[in-house]
């Protein structure tokens, strides 16, 4: 018992060094989601972000319809690069809304005329408060809302062009 | 001079990573008028991890989701709100990991037990090396 009693510290080392070793060498990514994925949609009624857009509220969002909510700003970079995907989606078929994240009517009418503007409407969020309501931690996500207002599935990021089959799938199964 | 003049100019330049352009929420870096109300704030600020900057509280982060949370924070403690229903609201949002209070969660068991556990085995050491001392 003694005899083996003495190799613990060693053998405890050896445990801390590759938990130490693994955790320093394991890339960090460390994406955090939205816990309200499969709940309803919180409540909230936002000013019109864009001066060719209606404003939206989230009792605008049930309608027996799947749709995407895209959370984006002008002043982000990630966000203009998945404004192609975006029109790509509209165009096939997909209703996009969105809601603007600390921005500034100027701002958005800008960046929508230089990237096309996907968006039915668009609701302003000059505090980020419906981004926390939601569980968002950044821009650019997307949400997809199901017909009776509940959230089914978030991207997290810009949206790439492999990732549209996946939005697609993921709309077609909320419906 | 040339130098100096450069270094000024470096002060008074903005980030170009600046996250938006809209000034900070009203209460993201003012704090509550009633010291009693900005401390229960404070406290709870500390313990809650920003988003963007995921190793700091929102207390400490310049980023503005954080500037955002701290305001809205503030704003709901001077309508009255708990703070604890507060961090739970976030805690239903973000899970877990947005606050930094541990919690008495089953898989933080081994967290709470560790101390009484390395404790238990220094009294037990202890008490061997008490009495091997007595015995010669």
């Amino acid at each position: 018992m003694r005899r083996l009693l003495i190799w613990l510290p060693l053998v405890l080392f050896a445990g801390f060094f590759i938990l130490f070793a693994s955790g320093l060498l394991k890339p960090d990514d460390r994406v955090i989601t939205s816990k309200l994925v499969g709940k309803p949609l919180p409540a909230f009624t936002l000013p019109a972000a864009a001066s060719d857009r209606p404003p939206l509220a989230s009792a605008g969002l049930v309608t027996g319809q799947p749709r995407l909510l895209n959370i984006f700003a002008s002043w982000c970079v990630p966000c203009a690069a998945e404004a192609p995907q975006l029109m790509a989606l509209k165009e096939a078929g997909v209703e996009i809304d969105a809601i603007a994240i600390r921005d500034a009517r100027p701002d958005v009418d800008r960046f929508l005329q230089r990237y096309g503007n996907p968006y039915s409407r668009i609701g302003l969020d000059a505090r980020s408060s419906v981004q926390i309501a939601i569980g968002s931690s950044g821009v650019p996500e997307s949400f997809v809302i199901d017909g009776k207002g509940r959230i089914t599935y978030q991207h997290i990021g810009d949206i790439r062009a492999d990732d549209l089959p996946t939005i697609l799938k993921r709309l077609k199964d909320a419906r | 001079m040339k130098r100096l003049l450069a270094l000024i100019a470096l002060l008074f330049s903005t980030p170009l990573s600046a996250q938006s352009a809209l000034p900070p929420a009203p209460y993201a870096d003012r704090q509550i008028s009633d010291p009693a109300l900005e401390r229960k704030a404070k406290a709870l600020m500390e313990t809650i991890r920003c988003l963007t900057c995921q190793s700091q509280s929102i207390a400490d982060s310049n980023a503005s989701l954080a500037g955002d949370m701290r305001s809205q924070i503030r704003e709901r403690i001077i309508a009255g709100e708990e703070p604890e229903h507060i961090r739970a609201w976030l805690i239903e949002r973000y899970g877990d990991w947005v606050s930094y209070e541990p919690t008495a969660d089953p898989v933080l068991w081994p967290l709470w037990g560790a101390p009484l556990l390395l404790i238990g085995l220094g009294l037990l050491l202890l008490r061997g090396r008490i009495k091997k001392g007595r015995r010669s």
